[in-house]
């Protein structure tokens, strides 16, 4: 008798031989996995991408502050340089920049368009600060500057930060939810296919029983076949997820909201879990499937 | 070897067979006929521990059926070849492989027993056939593939239900032969059939005995040929 090729990873000798290689239920069975394991994969990989994006984005924002100086037209100037004075010499601060005309009409380009003419709009004066590493005491730097530069505000962030944490936050849970009823409908599938295939092949079970195979040998013929379909099926959907995710834009470009979606490093490696896992919840459900049904069938 | 005491099965409130009491010896031969309807395949299948007699006691190798566990029922299954009329086999596997395949599902070494094997695809004229699937052999060689299949695990005991029955006669001759050589080696065997040509065609070869069922009851037991 011509042995499986993949017997050597199952034991035994090719019993899932006797379990017919072709059906609606294997068919069934694979394609579902490869769907599953095609969402599970694109839902971890966004989970990660996301997670990472909103942790750049959350440091970007606490690392940086904007001070913005309102004053009339003649005034500006010497707020600005003010403003400047107080921002280089106080501590906790790396560097503070003025932001020219068309480095701001650059910032408002994704919201108000490109052809904005120069001088047109009544934009303040904005000053990045890049904050040091042990950051700085922005109550006292607050009140320097109120002191010092009267038109000017200084904007720490935490308006933008705070809603992007919690979006993140949700998003996350949200990925976490679609995970889980992924996993679920898998397993769920898998039972009815393993219910199908179990269904379908009634005479060769009846066959096996009366040629004196027991109940468990069966069984075990029927799970080795499922397991491995739902296996091969779930490795398909995740290197189809995975070449999906490819196509992610690699660096968050510099005027995008939803760019860097993409995945680096040891974070592929968690889409390995998503076949193994759909293995093992094959293994569990066609198992309990196949010990309920031919228990139930006499 | 079998013994049926007042032994009965019912489908539902349909009483299929009622008080069947008789004795199989070790080493006979019986064939079982009777109209179609009067219960022979229920018979045999009770034979073969497919159905558990509802009444009455069935006892086969020297044990109450009833009694047994699931374990203990695949045991002496292994002890029963069985050729069905529509032989059943596994059609994805070869002729070679569905022959093989009680032994593969008792954990046998498929390798220890391929002389036996080979045997036996040429004792039932099959080896030239080996690798073609169950599909493409003729209804005569699917019959002769049964038994083969039936006599791998070398039974004590052979149950055939209408195994010529889509065969011709000269086909229904060379399985009833097959039959009479496996019996003649101790096997006990006991053959449903409707062909009284075929039950008549034994007389001289081995002793027989007919069993012959009416309504679910057998109203001629044990006569002899």
């Amino acid at each position: 008798m011509n042995l499986n090729p993949l017997s050597f990873l199952f034991g035994e000798v090719a019993s899932d031989q006797v379990v017919p290689p072709r059906g609606n239920a294997a068919w069934l069975t694979g394609f579902a996995s490869a769907a599953m394991a095609f969402i599970a994969v694109f839902a971890l990989t966004l989970s990660i991408a996301v997670g990472r994006l909103a942790d750049y984005w959350s440091l970007e924002l606490i690392r940086t502050a904007t001070v913005q100086i309102v004053a009339a037209e003649s005034e500006l100037d010497a707020q600005t340089e003010a403003a400047m004075r107080v921002l280089t010499t106080s501590s906790g601060i790396d560097s503070a920049k003025i932001i020219d005309e068309s480095e701001q009409l650059n910032l408002l380009e994704p919201w108000l368009g490109n052809d904005l003419p120069a001088g047109t709009l009544p934009v303040p004066r904005l000053i990045d600060v890049q904050f040091s590493e042990e950051g700085a005491d922005l109550e006292s730097l607050r009140l320097r500057l109120e002191s010092e530069a009267p038109g000017a505000t200084l904007d720490d962030h935490s308006y933008w930060r705070e809603p992007v944490i919690k979006a993140s936050k949700r998003l996350r849970i949200m990925v976490a939810i679609s995970l889980a009823l992924t996993g679920l409908i898998t397993v769920i599938i898998v039972v009815l296919s393993a219910n199908s295939a179990l269904a379908s092949n009634q005479s060769i079970i009846r066959t096996l029983r009366l040629l004196g195979a027991r109940d468990s040998y069966i069984a075990k013929a029927f799970v080795r076949r499922i397991t491995l379909r739902a296996t091969m099926g779930a490795v398909a959907g995740m290197i189809l997820a995975l070449l999906a995710v490819l196509t992610f834009p690699t660096q968050p470009e510099s005027n995008g909201l939803l760019s860097g979606l993409s995945i680096s490093g040891l974070d592929w490696a968690y889409s390995l879990l998503v076949p193994l896992l759909v293995a093992v919840s094959a293994f569990i459900a066609s198992r309990m499937a196949a010990r309920y049904h031919l228990h139930s069938v006499t | 070897m079998i013994s049926l005491e007042n032994a009965g099965y019912s489908y539902g409130s349909r009483a299929i067979l009622e008080n069947v009491t008789q004795e199989l010896a070790a080493g006979s031969f019986h064939f079982l006929t009777g109209p179609s309807g009067a219960g022979k395949t229920t018979l045999l299948k009770l034979c073969y521990l497919s159905l558990m007699p509802d009444s009455g006691k069935l006892e086969i190798f020297g044990q109450d059926v009833t009694k047994l566990n699931r374990e203990q029922i695949t045991q002496m299954r292994r002890r029963i070849g069985v050729v069905h009329q529509d032989c059943q086999f596994l059609n994805h596997l070869t002729v070679r492989q569905n022959i093989a395949l009680p032994l593969l599902v008792a954990g046998k070494n498929i390798e220890d027993n391929m002389e036996n094997l080979e045997d036996l695809l040429a004792w039932v004229d099959l080896d030239h056939r080996a690798d073609a699937f169950p599909e493409e052999i003729s209804g005569g060689e699917r019959q002769r593939l049964a038994l083969a299949r039936a006599v791998i695990m070398d039974p004590d005991m052979i149950v055939a239900d209408e195994p010529t029955g889509n065969v011709d006669w000269e086909m229904g001759q060379r399985l009833l032969t097959l039959l009479v050589e496996l019996n003649k080696m101790g096997k006990t065997i006991l053959l449903a059939t409707h062909d009284l040509n075929l039950i008549r065609s034994i007389k001289g070869r081995v002793p027989a005995s007919v069993l012959r069922l009416k309504g679910g009851q057998l109203d001629l037991a044990g006569a002899q040929l």
